[in-house]
């Protein structure tokens, strides 16, 4: 008899589950790069929904959304790209692109998914439904040379733009016509282009260079210019620290006509003025910054940095560029996602196999969720962001 | 990682002779896997930065290891480690490479 009301409990909630319609707007997933899973989360009261497995090599993996929302394209370190449905919380199709790739993007009308690889050096792009190879684009940069692709993203007109780390270029596909890519590559842009960013409206594409203290910007609405170097010998007064983490540009913080920028090898943000692209200012950290990122409404930067330092996360007042407040979350500060309008933060702690959620407003811990070493964090109003 | 100010006090040369603690063995392994795999790769099978497999530095002398993580590579973002690790544990690393994540 137990278990028989036992049955018929588990039978109530399965179709209970299965009914129960949700959107996914408040939706998100964390990886959990070392076990090569997933957690699926949402963010209206924090907590987990479902954990997904199987997903391979998941350092330095990232996420893109279907414009629905409801299905999130993992990148993996290992070639993998999987596509997983965040509503039934499981596989929908993986396949291996590739022997080692660095990230993805999803084009402008959503049909096309492009995985930037590292092993064999090119973008590789695919049908967002079915993940079937669409077009393949090697990143020659010199006769059966390939180029480590870097800092790619999306841009109107269904374009991708992707830049060549050993190959010192940015290329601009047109995938108008996706049987027939039409490219247009710029070259002698810098001197080791190792990530990139697009500015939210979509124009300007802006590649940071390691080897040398400048940066390259296209303006994608006139990319027939070429590309120029701004903020040239931003680190001419200082001396250059050692590196010991790449810091990302994506999720650049712009707020207003100021931009907010990791400085490479040095303990500081710079502020950047969009309109002439000159350097306004800049503001010293706790480390080297790796995400540099403004809070939906502008008003504040968050910080997370590079070992030794990645214990630390400070956040910065746009309006007097002051530091408000250094949080220490704990070892292994990977990663920060902001609500989509801003009121709390998800801050990974890889060492800590633990998500802190913080109120923004308050900046005190208002929650925390195990994960097993989690690194990126992605919500589903990415979906709708150029570049993410 | 906090008492290695003090290492450094005490000199190399006394301390090569002794073997790094199984607690700081650990450490360093996450800090091969976890932040020289930011550049590496987790599995050190590659990503900005060339794989440090065991398969991939079958050709590389230990010496060549050592030098290349006290003192980095110019030219090449690899830094160097000199300052953060002592060179005890540069040596274990070099061996833990070359013997493809065997504690050695």
């Amino acid at each position: 008899m137990k278990l028989l009301i036992v049955f018929c409990f588990i039978l109530f909630s399965i179709t209970a589950s299965a009914t129960e319609l949700r959107g996914t707007g408040d939706m998100g997933v964390i990886v959990e790069r070392a076990s090569g899973g997933l957690l699926v989360v949402e963010h209206s009261s924090n907590s987990q929904l479902a954990a997904i497995e199987g997903l391979g090599d998941l350092s330095h993996a990232s996420v893109v959304y279907s414009r629905d929302e409801r299905y999130a394209y993992v990148f993996g370190r290992d070639g993998g790209l999987t596509k997983i449905d965040i509503l039934a919380g499981r596989i929908d199709k993986r396949i291996m692109q590739s022997g080692n790739s660095i990230g993805g993007a999803i084009s402008q009308d959503g049909s096309l998914v492009a995985v930037s690889n590292y092993e064999p050096g090119g973008v590789r792009i695919f049908d967002a439904q079915t993940l079937k190879l669409v077009a393949d684009i090697p990143a020659e940069y010199a006769p059966g040379k390939l180029s480590k692709t870097v800092g790619l993203v999306d841009a109107p007109g269904n374009r991708f733009v992707f830049s060549l780390y050993e190959g010192n270029q940015i290329w601009i596909v047109d995938m108008s016509n996706p049987g027939k890519p039409d490219i247009i590559r710029i070259k002698k842009i810098g001197k080791a282009p190792y990530d990139a960013l697009i500015t939210p409206n979509g124009r300007y594409y802006i590649a940071g260079l390691f080897g040398e203290d400048s940066m390259a910007l296209v303006d994608l609405w006139h990319p027939e210019e070429g590309a120029r170097k701004i903020l040239k010998g931003y680190l001419r007064h200082d001396e250059k620290l050692p590196v010991y983490k790449m810091p990302h540009l994506e999720g650049w913080a712009l707020a207003g006509d100021q931009a907010f920028v990791p400085a490479v090898g040095q303990h500081k943000v710079l502020v950047v003025n969009t309109r002439d692209w000159t350097l306004n200012d800049e503001i010293e950290v706790k480390g080297q910054p790796v995400f540099v990122m403004a809070r939906p409404d502008g008003r504040q930067v968050w910080v997370n940095f590079a070992f030794p330092d990645n214990q630390f996360v400070q956040v910065i007042d746009v309006e007097s560029h002051m530091l408000i407040k250094t949080l220490e979350p704990g070892k292994g500060v990977l990663h920060m996602e902001f609500t989509p309008r801003g009121e709390a933060v998800w801050i990974s702690v890889r060492d800590k196999n633990r998500i802190d959620v913080y109120d923004t407003a308050t900046l005190n811990r208002i929650k925390t969720l195990p994960a097993k070493k989690p690194s990126g964090i992605f919500f589903t109003d990415r979906a709708h962001k150029m570049g993410l | 990682m906090r008492s290695y100010p003090l290492l450094l006090v005490l000199g190399m040369n006394s301390l090569l002779a002794e073997s790094v603690s199984t607690l700081r063995q650990a450490e360093l392994q996450e800090l091969i896997h976890q932040d020289c795999g930011s550049c590496h790769g987790m599995k050190l099978t590659g990503g900005l930065g060339p794989a440090i497999t065991q398969q991939a530095l079958e050709n590389k002398s230990h010496t060549f290891l050592k030098n290349t993580i006290r003192d980095g590579r110019p030219g090449t973002p690899m830094p160097p480690w000199k300052n953060l690790i002592s060179e005890m544990d540069i040596d274990w690393i070099a061996n833990y490479l070359k013997q493809g994540g065997v504690k050695p």
